[in-house]
């Protein structure tokens, strides 16, 4: 287990580079099956969806807090196509990057006296399907349905 | 000052390795260390804080039984407990000095707004956020 953590937080440190299973495994010092399986099982998602987690979560404070272009933090984030990047954001949070800057230049906030990872990961998408399927169910519109069905239950 | 916080605990799987990591490489000093048994009472404190310790537990029974022991351990090992942060008047020249002392560090000191930061981890789990005190 905390050889997993070891690896997840290599992600955390690195977000922007590639992490295919194999690099994390050897991180680990394990199988790249016993990896896969292990770490979705102790965090709850697989490992490459994490690191799109953390991608979106460090592009929405760089979209936040600096003055960057969308195309800089597309690739600081560790993305090779300013489409890709703008697609998976909106599947992601729901809105596109400059939609995302725009709304927070309009808000105020309080988040000096927050240190600066925890602010990160209270605003990491909460990325508990894949994301192929959250578009399939933003397009049929069943998601609200579903999430409603969750709270009932 | 005579009211406030006293302890504050946080759980380790090897109290023997805690106590090396927070006395020989970070600095503390030991408070209590007393054994009933198998039990354990273990505290440090900051050198700069002698009002307040930091417990150095192991959950174990008769505290909790063996399954939760084994839970409680997993989740720290996961890096999922809540957050701890130390202050230190420089972040880059503690981030040296640890990290000789071989301390795992998960960030390297970053300045943002004006203030620098870094991470580490026990090797419990715990994670550590090592933030340079304002001026």
């Amino acid at each position: 287990m905390r050889r997993l953590l070891r690896a997840r937080d290599r992600m955390d440190a690195a977000s922007h580079e590639e992490w295919p299973v194999a690099r994390l495994a050897s991180v680990s010092g394990v199988s790249e099956a016993h990896f896969a399986r292990s770490f979705k099982q102790a965090f709850g998602l697989p490992p490459h969806r994490y690191l799109l987690t953390r991608r979106i979560e460090r592009a929405s404070a760089l979209l936040r807090d600096t003055d960057l272009a969308v195309t800089d933090i597309a690739f600081q984030t560790g993305w090779n196509s300013l489409g890709t990047f703008g697609r998976i954001f909106r599947d992601i949070t729901g809105e596109s990057p400059s939609e995302l800057r725009s709304r927070e230049l309009r808000g105020s906030h309080q988040l000096e006296e927050v240190p600066h990872c925890f602010v990160s990961a209270a605003h990491r998408p909460d990325l508990n399907i894949a994301v192929s399927e959250k578009r399939r169910r933003d397009a049929g519109g069943i998601g609200d349905g579903e999430a409603d069905e969750k709270e009932v239950s | 000052m005579t009211q406030g916080v006293g302890v504050a605990g946080i759980y380790v799987h090897d109290q023997d390795e805690a106590l090396d990591f927070y006395v020989e490489k970070l600095g503390f000093q030991v408070h209590t260390d007393a054994r009933n048994g198998d039990y354990r009472w273990l505290t440090v404190q900051h050198p700069d804080q002698p009002s307040l310790q930091l417990g150095l537990f192991k959950p174990q029974p008769p505290t909790v039984d063996e399954a939760t022991a084994q839970t409680l351990n997993e989740v720290v090992a996961k890096g999922a407990m809540p957050p701890l942060i130390l202050v230190v008047d420089d972040c880059r020249a503690a981030y040296d000095r640890f990290r000789q002392r071989g301390v795992e560090f998960t960030q390297e000191p970053i300045e943002r707004f004006g203030n620098v930061d870094a991470n580490f981890r026990d090797p419990s789990g715990n994670g550590w956020k090592m933030i340079e005190a304002r001026g």
